[in-house]
Order: C-alpha cells, then sequence, then structure tokens
C-alpha cells in the first residue's frame, strides 16, 4: 500500500521532458497514483476481517537488520485502518483539488512528488509495527511538509516552515529516546510484542520517563497547548492542500502515536501522567475556544479550533478507558474530516475574495455564493458539535470518558474537566456562530468582488466525500466504533 | 630471537609506505604531477584491495609476544587485523581516495608542490591505517604521530599563504601538546599496571591494588585528553575552525574524515580493550565531554557566515554525537563502539560529499580581484541549485543527512544507532541533550539548504565547472549516500560483526 505512492514519487525524478511533460499530465498522475492508493486502502478495508479487528491483519513481516534487531514489519487493525482509509482519501482528493486549484507558485511536478512522499510517511506510520520503523516514517513527513509551506505558503511561510520543522523535530528528537528507552529495556522493538505485555519488564520509574519523552514527542505534533504555537503559523502559510493535509492527517500521527505506542508500552508511566495530560487537554480546549473568539483570520481560526478539538481527543486519552480512546479514535477521524473539509472551503473563499481577512470578506456570502457558504455553514456546525453529524459523537464520548474515568485516576479531578471542557464546548459553538453570522449573512459587501466565480467541479468533487463521510459517521456512528472497540479493548487487556 | 612477520596482514600499511617512498623519489626525477597523482589514488586502491582481500580471512595478528617471553599471559600481538580494524582501513582508505580526487584539482590551482603533498599525504594514511590496527600503547603513539606530523605539513603547504601557516603553527602547537600529555598518560598506566599491551593492561587494572587507583585513573584521564585534541572534542576543539579555514580545502576534509576515524578508532581501541576496568571513571568524562562537544559545536556553527568553518563546528558537534555512545563505559560497551563505528563510517560519507561540493564550488565564486567579499561565503550559495541542479541537489541531500532526516535516512540511521546505544548504556540524559542537539544542527542545515534554491543575490562569479575528478568525488559520495540511505543496514551488518 505504502509502495505506490513511493514508486510513483520515484518515477517523478525521471527527467520532465521525456515522463510526463506539461503540468496538467502530472496533476492526472498524481491523482492517479492516490486514486490506486485509495483503492488499494478501501480494499484492504473490505478484506479486513472485522470479527478479528484486534489483531493485526493484512502484515507484512521482513527482517531488515537483524543486527540491531530491526524488522520491516507493517500491518493493519482496527485502530489504525480508519485513519489508513481516511489518509489515503484525503490525499486523493488534495489531488483531485489541485488539477483544477494548482497553488500559486507551480512547480506542479514537485508539488506532486512532495505530496506523494508525505502521503508514503503518513501511511507509513499508520501501519508500522516496528518502533524505528514507526519513526522513520514519522519523520518522512516534515521535509515534504516543510518545502510544502516554504514554496507555495503565504507571504511570511519561510518564518513558518522553520518553526514547523524545528518543532516538529524537537518532539521527534525526545520521541526517539523514549521510544528506544522502552525498546532497550524490554528488549524488543516490535510494537504488538511491546502492547500484548502491557508493560510487564518495565520498571515503574522507567516507564514514566519514557511516557514522558514519547508523550512529549506526540503532543508537539498533536499539538498539545501548551506546545501548540507551531500549528497556527503553519496552517495559515500553508497552502490549501498543505492545510488539508496537516490538520486532516499529520495531526493525528501525533494521537494515534500515543494510543498505539505510549499507551500500551507503558501504561504505568500514562496512569502516571494521566491527570497532567488531561489538564492540559482542557486547557487547550479553552485555548483555543478563546483564541477562535479572538480571530480574524479564517485559515487561522480553523486552525486554533484544531488545537481545542484536539484537547478533546487528548481528554479521551486521558481518560485511560476503552470509552474515553474509543472517543479519541473517533474524534481523530471526525476532525479529520471536518477539519479537511473547512480547510478545502477556506481555500475556495480565499481564492474567490483574496483574502481570508474576516473583516474583509464582509458579510452576504449567503446571497452572493449560496452554494458555497452552504457548505461552510455545514462544516462549521458540524465542527460545533451538532449532533447527528461526525464532531458530535467525538466530544460526547470525551465528556462521558471523563466523568467516569479509569479506577487509577483521581475521578473529582476528571470530572471538573469534564465541566471545563463542557464549556469549552459552549465557546467553540459560539466562536463558529460568529464566523457564520460574519461572513454568510448580513449583505454583501459593496466593493465585494463581483459575480464570486462559480463552484467547479473539482471542489464539488474533493467536498462531496467529506460531506457525506460526516453525515455517514455521525448519523451511524456504529460503523466506526465497531471497528475500533474490540482492539481497544485488547489494548486494556479486557475481552 | 628472530619474530616471524605476517606479511599479508600488514600489507595495506605496507603498500602506502613503499608507495609514500616510491612517488617521494619519482618526483625527484621530475615525473609529471598528473601521474603522481594517479598514482597516489592506485597505492590507495591497492591497499584498499588488500583490505578487502583481508577481510575474506580469518582474523589475523602479527608482532605478538615470542611463546618463552609470555609468562602465561594472552598473546598480546600488537598489530591485529580484526575486523574492526579492517573496517575502519576500508573507510580511511575510501576516504583517502575521495580526498585525491578532490586533491588534484586544488593543487594545480594552488600552487601547491605535488610530489611533497602526495607523500605526506601517503604518510600520513599510513599512520592512520596503523593506527586503527595498533593493541598496544607504544604503536598507537607512533601511528598516531605518524598521522599527525605529515599533516602540519599538509596544512601549511600553500606556502605564500599567512593564513595557512598560522593554521599550521596552530595544529603544530596543539598536536605536540596533546601527544605530550598522552605519552605521559601512557607512562603512568605503564607504571601502574606494568605492561604496555592492551590485552595484559585490562587485566592488570583490574586486579590493581587500590594505592595506585589515583595513578591509573589519571593516567586514563590524560589518555582521554590527548584522543580529544585529535578528534576535536570540547575543550580540546578550538583549533578546528581556524585550522580548516586556513589549510588546502582537500586537507580540511581530510582533517575531518580520515584524521577523526582514526582518532576515534584509537580512542575505542584504548577504552574498549584497555581500560574497560575503569568505565566508572571515563565513561561519565565521556559523557561531560560528549554534551559539551556537541552543545557547542552546534552553537558556534549557527553563527557561521562562511561555508568552511560552517562545516567544520559541524564536524565538532559530530564528533559529539560519535561520542555519545562511549559515555555508557563498560556496561555494554560492545554495542556503544559498534554505534560508534557506524556513525563514523556514516558520517564520513555524508560530510566528504559536502566537502566535495564544496571544494568544487567554491572555486566558481573565486573574487575577481582584491577587495571583493571573502570567498565562499554561505551567500554565495544561493541559487546554486537553479544554476547546476546536480551539485545543487548533491549538497542540499548531504546537509539533509548531516542533519538526520529522511529522505536522507542514513543520517536519520546514524542517528538511530547512537541514540540506542546511548540509552541502552542507561545514558538518558545524554540522550535528550542529543535531541535538543540535533534541532540546533537542523537549523543552520537548513539554513544553507534553503540557500541553494534561493534567488542569487551578490556579486558575479567565474562561470567555471569543476574538474572531473571533483565530478566523480560528488558523484561517488552522493551514490555512497542514496544507496545507504535506500539499504542502511549494509553498515549496520557490518559494524555489528566488529564487536
Amino acid at each position: 500500500m505504502t509502495a505506490i505512492p513511493l514508486l510513483g514519487a520515484v518515477l517523478l525524478l525521471l527527467p520532465a521532458g521525456r515522463f510526463l511533460p506539461g503540468d496538467a499530465a502530472v496533476a492526472r498522475y498524481g491523482a492517479g497514483v492516490s486514486g490506486a492508493t485509495l483503492l488499494v486502502a478501501v480494499s484492504a478495508a473490505t478484506a479486513f476481517d472485522y470479527g478479528k479487528a484486534s489483531e493485526t491483519q493484512l502484515g507484512v513481516n521482513a527482517s531488515w537488520a537483524p543486527s540491531i534487531g530491526l524488522r520491516f514489519h507493517l500491518g493493519a487493525d482496527g485502530i489504525s485502518l480508519p485513519l489508513i482509509v481516511l489518509t489515503a482519501l484525503l490525499t486523493f482528493l488534495c489531488f483531485l483539488y489541485t488539477m483544477k486549484h494548482p497553488p500559486a507558485g507551480g512547480q506542479i511536478r514537485l508539488l506532486t512528488g512532495l505530496l506523494l512522499v508525505l502521503e508514503v510517511g503518513m501511511l507509513g506510520t499508520f501501519t508500522a509495527l516496528d518502533l524505528v520503523l514507526f519513526f522513520v516514517a514519522f519523520e518522512i513527513v516534515l521535509v515534504p511538509m516543510y518545502a510544502i509551506i516554504a514554496i507555495w505558503g503565504g507571504s511570511d511561510r519561510s518564518f513558518a516552515a522553520r518553526k514547523f520543522i524545528l518543532y516538529t523535530l524537537l518532539g521527534s528528537g525526545l520521541l526517539l529516546v523514549g521510544m528506544l528507552l522502552v525498546g532497550v529495556k524490554a528488549g524488543t522493538l516490535d510494537m504488538t510484542e511491546l502492547a500484548a505485555r502491557h508493560g510487564a519488564g518495565l520498571s515503574r520509574g522507567v516507564q514514566i520517563t519514557a511516557f514522558l519523552l514519547m508523550g512529549l514527542g506526540f503532543a508537539v505534533k498533536t499539538p498539545m497547548w501548551p506546545l501548540h504555537t507551531w500549528l497556527p503559523d503553519a496552517h495559515t502559510e500553508a497552502p490549501t492542500v498543505g492545510s488539508v493535509l496537516l490538520a486532516g492527517a499529520l495531526l493525528k500521527m501525533g494521537t494515534y502515536g500515543i494510543i498505539r505506542v505510549a499507551l500500551p508500552a507503558a501504561p504505568q508511566g500514562a496512569a502516571y501522567w494521566a491527570p497532567w495530560l488531561g489538564l492540559f487537554a482542557v486547557i487547550g480546549i479553552i485555548y483555543g475556544a478563546l483564541a477562535c473568539l479572538a480571530q480574524t483570520d479564517l485559515k487561522r481560526m480553523i486552525a486554533f479550533s484544531s488545537v481545542g478539538h484536539m484537547g478533546f481527543v487528548l481528554l479521551g486519552i486521558a481518560t485511560l478507558t476503552p470509552v474515553g480512546i474509543n472517543a479519541a479514535l473517533f474524534g481523530n477521524i471526525a476532525h479529520g474530516l471536518i477539519t479537511g473539509l473547512l480547510f478545502f472551503v477556506a481555500g475556495s473563499v480565499k481564492d474567490r475574495y483574496g483574502t481570508g481577512d474576516l473583516r474583509e470578506i464582509g458579510g452576504g456570502m449567503l446571497a452572493s455564493s449560496p452554494r458555497l457558504a452552504g457548505t461552510l455553514t455545514f462544516a462549521a456546525v458540524a465542527s460545533l458539535g451538532l449532533p447527528g453529524l461526525a464532531g458530535f459523537w467525538g466530544e460526547m464520548l470525551a465528556l462521558l470518558g471523563a466523568y467516569k474515568p479509569h479506577a487509577a485516576l483521581p475521578r473529582t479531578t476528571f470530572v471538573v474537566f469534564m465541566a471545563v471542557a463542557a464549556l469549552g464546548a459552549v465557546l467553540t459553538a459560539a466562536y463558529f456562530l460568529r464566523l457564520l453570522a460574519k461572513i454568510t449573512h448580513g449583505t454583501p459587501q459593496p466593493d465585494a468582488p463581483a459575480g464570486v466565480a462559480r463552484i467547479s467541479a473539482y471542489e464539488y468533487a474533493a467536498w462531496t466525500p467529506l460531506i457525506a463521510a460526516t453525515l455517514l459517521v455521525g448519523l451511524w456512528p456504529k460503523t466506526l466504533l465497531a471497528v475500533t472497540t474490540g482492539p481497544v479493548r485488547a489494548l486494556f487487556g479486557g475481552g | 630471537m628472530i619474530q616471524g612477520i605476517d606479511y599479508a596482514a600488514v600489507a595495506p600499511p605496507l603498500i602506502l609506505a613503499a608507495a609514500a617512498l616510491a612517488l617521494l623519489v619519482a618526483d625527484a626525477f621530475g615525473v609529471p604531477r598528473r601521474v603522481l597523482g594517479w598514482a597516489s589514488g592506485g597505492a590507495f586502491g591497492a591497499a584498499l584491495v588488500a583490505v578487502a582481500a583481508l577481510a575474506f580471512g580469518d582474523r589475523r595478528a602479527t608482532f605478538c609476544v615470542p611463546g618463552g617471553l609470555r609468562g602465561g599471559g594472552p598473546a598480546s600481538c600488537s598489530y591485529v587485523a580484526d575486523d574492526f580494524t579492517l573496517v575502519f582501513q576500508g573507510v580511511v582508505l575510501v576516504a583517502a581516495v575521495i580526498v585525491v580526487l578532490l586533491s588534484l584539482g586544488e593543487i594545480t590551482a594552488s600552487r601547491i608542490p605535488a610530489g611533497e603533498y602526495h607523500f605526506l599525504l601517503l604518510c600520513a594514511v599510513t599512520g592512520a591505517v596503523t593506527l586503527v590496527a595498533a593493541r598496544d600503547l607504544v604503536l598507537l603513539v607512533v601511528a598516531l604521530e605518524t598521522l599527525s606530523l605529515p599533516v602540519f605539513a599538509l596544512v601549511a603547504l600553500r606556502r605564500y599563504d599567512g593564513v595557512a601557516s598560522e593554521a599550521a603553527v596552530k595544529l603544530f602547537l596543539v598536536s605536540v601538546v596533546s601527544s605530550a600529555v598522552m605519552l605521559f598518560g601512557v607512562s603512568l598506566v605503564y607504571g601502574a599496571t606494568g605492561a604496555m599491551h592492551l590485552d595484559r593492561i585490562a587485566p592488570a587494572l583490574r586486579s590493581l591494588p587500590s594505592d595506585l587507583d589515583p595513578v591509573a585513573g589519571v593516567g586514563i584521564m590524560l589518555v582521554l585528553a590527548g584522543f580529544a585534541f585529535k578528534i576535536a572534542a570540547v575543550p580540546f576543539h578550538f583549533w578546528a575552525p581556524d585550522v580548516y579555514q586556513g589549510a588546502p580545502l582537500p586537507v580540511a576534509a581530510f582533517l575531518s574524515v580520515v584524521s577523526k576515524a582514526a582518532g576515534f578508532a584509537g580512542l575505542a581501541i584504548v577504552l574498549a580493550l584497555g581500560f574497560p576496568a575503569y568505565g566508572h571513571v571515563w565513561g561519565p568524562l565521556v559523557g561531560i565531554m560528549a554534551a559539551l562537544t556537541m552543545t557547542l559545536g552546534n552553537l558556534f556553527a549557527l553563527r557561521q557566515t562562511t561555508a568552511i568553518r560552517l562545516l567544520a563546528w559541524s564536524s565538532v558537534a559530530q564528533s559529539g554525537y560519535m561520542l555519545a555512545p562511549l559515555a555508557a563505559g563498560d556496561h555494554r560497551l560492545g554495542e556503544a563502539v559498534a554505534a560508534t563505528t557506524a556513525y563514523v563510517a556514516l558520517y564520513a560519507v555524508m560530510n566528504l560529499g559536502a566537502f566535495a561540493v564544496v571544494v568544487g564550488f567554491r572555486r566558481r565564486f573565486e573574487p575577481a580581484g582584491e577587495g571583493t567579499p571573502p570567498v565562499d561565503a554561505l551567500d554565495d550559495y544561493r541559487g546554486l541549485g537553479r544554476r547546476s541542479p546536480a551539485a545543487g541537489a548533491a549538497l542540499a541531500f548531504f546537509l539533509i543527512c548531516l542533519a538526520g532526516l529522511p529522505p536522507g535516512v542514513m543520517g536519520l540511521f546514524a542517528k538511530v544507532v547512537v541514540f540506542r546505544a546511548t540509552v541502552a548504556g542507561g545514558v538518558t540524559w545524554l540522550a535528550v541533550i542529543m535531541a535538543l542537539n540535533t534541532v540546533i544542527g537542523l537549523v543552520y542545515y537548513l539554513r544553507w539548504a534553503v540557500r541553494l534554491y534561493a534567488a542569487p543575490t551578490g556579486h558575479a562569479y567565474a562561470a567555471a565547472v569543476p574538474g572531473v575528478p571533483v565530478r566523480a568525488a560528488v558523484a561517488a559520495a552522493g551514490a555512497g549516500a542514496v544507496v545507504l540511505s535506500a539499504a542502511p543496514q549494509l553498515v549496520l551488518q557490518a559494524v555489528s560483526s566488529v564487536t
């Protein structure tokens, strides 16, 4: 599955004259390659045996560098499968979108190559079952994302790109130390093996240190307050496809890592740090919401809303209960779908109005461009957690989990967290409604660009699957929960 | 008493020494420069073939203590050609071939006497190749001097250049002091243990009377300090930037790769074979040294504006990463030595590549006349990636490798191996410092790499294309880096058999 985009990216290194001359051909090629990847991902999802979702399936396990115990071990289970499909879907939609709406800056060939490498890294992270392999895949995404922001970004792009790569490298350095600490002390780098042991053979001190190091590493990526400051800059400056992938899939690598690597390998460390994780998560929720209320830039606002949403995901993880973890996984997917959609729409708005500034866009979008405004409204209400749409279940279950945290955790603390987080949810509703009130309602500004361009077929193509998936997961949450529940229970050693 | 010599085992240094003498004589008879260059490259190639041939055979040892004199002790051979030796000899010789390729153009351009240059280079490499095979303290010191002495002269070969002379004097003073310090340390160790062979020192140290304990401890610390000069570890690093800047560029590349690899090999040999019993003494010391080296090296590299000084400080910082696994002391020492070896081998490829591009493309920025800004400023590299895509891409790739990020998977694995050995050795604090340092390192590597693709500014430059040898060197290093990035296990497997 990861081989297709990798092969595709390598082929793009061929001289431009001989292989696929012209930007349009390259864009079609990118869509084709990522489409093929999506097909493989979907067929993997159909071939997946849902009765045994907690087991690793469809895996490869080959020896790579036996001298240091390194194995090339890939596979999918119920936790990673939805994320794999989500990643493949988002990348494909990004290519579709790029075909008609290439970002300013040209060099489509380079962009296609970078996006494919990015996809390799993301899929690799979600499928890797060996710690070092996981780390390599985790790192692969850095340089392409840096280049995407630095080449096709907005006016302040080089600063944003540098901040992004330095922050995340800091995180991954600590992550590497933490993972190796676990690997060395436990004597294995295999993630399924580590998960099956539930931290046996690791002393409490080692687990606490390891969880702290890995947690910090993943928290930068997620991003958890107060390590989030790279995110708004990166999102604001990145081109549309960059923002979509950053929010939709890249951030998930952080929370996925906590659930997949840090929790099972160091459960005692997790229990020790969980109240702190919960505290920072709740601060993130409130902070994200308050920051959103103060934003005037559309993309920056969505970026801060991501901090808040990932706060809910982290809160779910911090409860250390199956309900909470399920909520986190659900929130991951929902956030990926909804925020991906929001960034697509924000990109379209920015294309048409030439700015992302809310005041300059003015009001009355419903009148001037009803379809665009309608999609924006849909994405915004989904994001604020309207029941019946995907965003609702993640937040709801996270709060439920916080009401009844793991027995080893202080319950009162978590109930307070729950109350504060619920307040945060209300604030979320407030800023999204404020956003809608500002730009979709009211009367169009007299100097607004006349005859805002119609929505192209490619935009519809990029939006529709996300809208449909948001509805599907929102109305039938069981489709997703059924896949994740099994492995989450296995994670805690229960049946 | 007659002792048999295993000539096959000592073939690599023997070939080089013979070639050095032959070249010196040939130069006196007026053999043209080009022929000398190819002959010197050929000698390295021949030595490399010898190393490869030895690699298929068993472990060989020679210059052993004869049976009658052993007194029940171990065989105590002075020269051992085991896997560790051969890996380092291979790295040193391959690097030397690249240095020769880089030198061919430089010798003409800088009006360096070719015969002397190649003679000195061959002598220095003879020392390096012997050093990595030495297993007793006398041979170690002699080999180290054989490596160091020619290098002063090499640095000063641009006789008309005051900067070069200053660099040579600085290197000479530092090196002589470090040799003296090390010899003093060796004498203390000898005094405490009564042995010169490492395989006799190790058991002697283990059962040392407690009143000799401080003597041995101080001796070990002094030996460590002597090697620290060689590998430019903080606080013995200050010579590196000035010498790199003053020396002809290929010599700077030699110092940062061949000399350093030999120094690390020597350090690893002494610590792992001779002094494991004192791991509790030198382990923390090496740890502090590693932390200081990488941190200071990186912080100073941040402030550099010329390519060569940046490479100098970055090479100081990289020394810190290589030292880090050894901080574990005698706890899982084998793994630590393997990690250091792997890092040295991978570092040699990436750093030589970066030097090769700088050698080739610095000459394109030669200022038109006096009063122009200094050559090889980092800003001169603006737009290199657009003017000459291959060189730009190669340099960017080497820099990303040095920073340790994919697609430079090779550099990433080098870091993973070193981190792993450090964590396994129980020095997690050092690993955390190392993690922070990789971020600082990325800042300046990235700054340089981004400049390659920025719009060019500044003065015009000659559009000369570097000669075939330099391009071959860049291509070879680039090919090595790509292959090792696709299959890093090649090196990892090779070094794991070492210990």
